[in-house]
């Protein structure tokens, strides 16, 4: 079977600095892979070249199969993404914003019609299906936009910080509806500052400095640098490149 | 993608698009209002024909030819007499107190002057702290006395050379004429230009272009979808324009309106280049829509001859002002409208307008997909 995302010596310089430096990743599909890093670490960067965003400097990436460098049309119809920003529009309506992704995915009117339905009803957004996305709470928003992002059904979702300034019950919420997509087969790639949803993940991988500091399941990174939590390795790696970086 | 399938995508973004400028009110109001305030306002403000043209006469010996005279300023219907004078000595500080406009100085013995066959003397002073107003008065004034010597020729000396004077296409020299083009081009700059600007612009700051960039909505249809809704709103200003110059100014329409449209569209799409350029170049909303006002607005306005004529312009800015679009869709638009000028009179223009669409739209889709990599 194909690897949803495959990475190897992927790189990226700006200028004399270099953000993202020879990473490999392998990414089952299905999986949640969980993508850990300070900030400056080089996160955002690498997650730009995977969903094409941003040209690499060197090395090769393939995203459900497809190269993202040659094959993007091809990668872009299998992808779904949800930015650090929340990207729905504020002056349209739930439906309206179902229904332009929808469009721009090529759904055909019905299948939007459907999904969309079957969508603001799991949501329990059928009472605010025509309200501005402006006015309903933080929390219904982010839900709505990762359903957004899962519309098309793409076979790899990438969720940018998705869970920052939510609740800590609509946190819980937002992994629960992580884990139904990753249930159905959808792999999914998702970056987070909160070392407790990194526990969420089946697999993880922790960038310092713009290189990969350590990968595996938590129970394995655990047992290596032999503390009780993922936030203890995480500090253990990130901690050197912060002393560095004050210095 | 199958071609149908870019076609529903592009349908729904054009349908996302209308629906932001429906929702936003305000500036669709103004928007819509604009060109009608514009047309009001400028072709009151702007123009230069004088009416009420303040006249201070000096007649030192009144004889029956110095009263005919007289009779036809106040005849004329466009000069008030303010003052007769016996002494061509007050007239200076009459000029500096700003109470009169213009001075005629007529010598004394004018019919016995002109019963001997010697040249009679009359005197037209002008001022002219107002270039445009100063050289539009004299014309007037002028006019009046060589329409008075005329008959007087006539009446004395039979038929001689008598110049009739015709003011081709605007034979009462309205100016309003020629500013409703200008404001046609300005507020089609405005439309396109600023508009198209502001809305990509906003969109790359608040987040939602980079998602649009990752699905498969490519370049040149999220820039179309962008285009289509505010080409429709350009037509609705056209007319509006129109139809106001139309009612409060009386501007004649003798070209074809659909012609007119076409151009308004081509301009329309040069416009819109410039918008997204200068959107894809900037960082921000706010520098967007300055590096617009500066970028666009300031030169439709000064160096397309919408009020200054390009003829009087210094010869380094006569050169810049070929590369203001504004500068040949003015042209275009004057021809349609007071001429009723069609494609072949116009070649040249439509050319040109047709090149710089052509290189912008290429340049600004290239500099959008430079802004990814």
């Amino acid at each position: 079977m194909t690897l949803a995302i495959d990475v190897h010596q992927l790189t990226r310089r700006f200028g004399s600095f270099t953000a993202v430096d020879a990473i490999d990743l392998d990414v089952q599909q299905g999986e949640v892979f969980g993508f850990l890093g300070a900030n400056g670490a080089g996160k955002t960067t690498a997650i730009k070249m995977l969903i094409g965003l941003l040209s690499p400097s060197g090395g090769t990436a393939r995203v459900a199969g497809f190269d993202v460098l040659t094959q993007t049309e091809e990668v872009r119809r299998r992808i779904g993404y949800m930015s650090q920003r929340f990207s729905l529009y504020d002056d349209l309506t739930v439906r309206e914003n179902i229904t332009l992704y929808g469009g721009i995915y090529g759904l055909t009117d019905r299948e939007i019609r459907e999904r969309s339905d079957a969508m603001i009803d799991k949501l329990g957004l059928a009472s605010s299906a025509k309200r501005l996305v402006r006015t309903i709470p933080l929390g219904w928003k982010q839900k709505l936009a990762f359903s957004v992002a899962m519309l098309h059904r793409p076979s790899v979702v990438f969720l940018d910080e998705p869970t920052g300034g939510v609740d800590p019950i609509t946190r819980r919420q937002f992994w629960e509806m992580i884990y139904a997509a990753a249930a159905d087969g959808t792999t999914v790639f998702v970056t987070t500052h909160y070392m407790d949803e990194a526990e969420y993940c089946d697999r993880l991988s922790i960038m310092v400095d713009g290189r990969i500091a350590a990968q595996g399941t938590p129970v394995e990174l655990k047992s290596e640098f032999g503390v009780a939590s993922i936030d203890d390795v995480f500090v253990q790696l990130a901690r050197p490149a912060a002393a560095e970086a004050g210095r | 993608m199958k071609l149908a399938n870019r076609v529903a995508a592009l349908r729904a973004f054009v349908v996302k698009e209308t629906r932001h400028i429906l929702r936003d009110r305000q500036t669709l109001i103004i928007l819509l209002l604009m060109p009608l305030a514009q047309v009001v306002l400028f072709g009151f403000a702007l123009r230069t024909d004088v009416n009420d043209i303040r006249l201070a006469i000096v007649d030192a010996a009144p004889d029956e030819e110095s009263l005919a005279l007289r009779a036809r300023f106040s005849g004329s219907g466009r000069f008030t007499t303010v003052a007769t004078l016996r002494n061509p000595d007050q007239l200076e500080t009459r000029f500096r107190r700003g109470e009169a406009d213009v001075a005629v100085v007529i010598a004394p013995g004018l019919a016995s002057d002109l019963a001997a066959g010697v040249p009679a003397r009359v005197q037209i002073i002008t001022d002219a702290s107002n270039p445009n107003t100063g050289t539009t008065m004299q014309a007037y004034a002028s006019t009046v006395v060589a329409a008075w010597q005329g008959d007087l020729r006539g009446a004395r000396a039979g038929v001689r050379i008598k110049p009739d004077i015709r003011m081709q296409f605007n034979p009462t020299l309205e100016s309003v004429n020629l500013f409703v083009p200008g404001l046609i081009a300005l507020v089609l700059t405005m439309v396109s230009a600023l508009m198209t600007a502001i809305s990509l612009s906003r969109e790359m700051e608040r987040g939602t272009l980079e998602v649009l960039l990752v699905s498969p909505l490519r370049p040149w249809q999220i820039i179309l979808g962008k285009v289509l809704p505010y080409l429709f709103l350009a037509f609705a200003n056209v007319l509006t324009a129109l139809l106001a110059a139309w009612v409060v100014f009386r501007v004649p329409f003798r070209g074809s309106l659909v012609l007119l449209l076409a151009a308004s569209t081509l301009y329309t799409l040069v416009g819109l280049g410039i918008g997204v350029l200068i959107a894809a170049r900037t960082s921000s909303q706010r520098t967007a829509m300055i590096g617009t006002m500066l970028g666009t607005m300031l030169p439709s306005t000064l160096l397309s001859g919408m009020i200054f004529p390009v003829a009087s312009l210094p010869a380094p800015l006569q050169l810049l002002s070929n590369i203001v679009p504004a500068r040949w869709f003015i042209v275009v638009v004057r021809g349609i409208m007071l001429k009723g000028a069609g494609v072949t009179h116009l070649t040249t223009e439509l050319l040109v307008l047709t090149g710089m669409m052509l290189f912008l739209l290429v340049v600004a889709t290239r500099s959008f997909r430079e802004r990814l990599a």
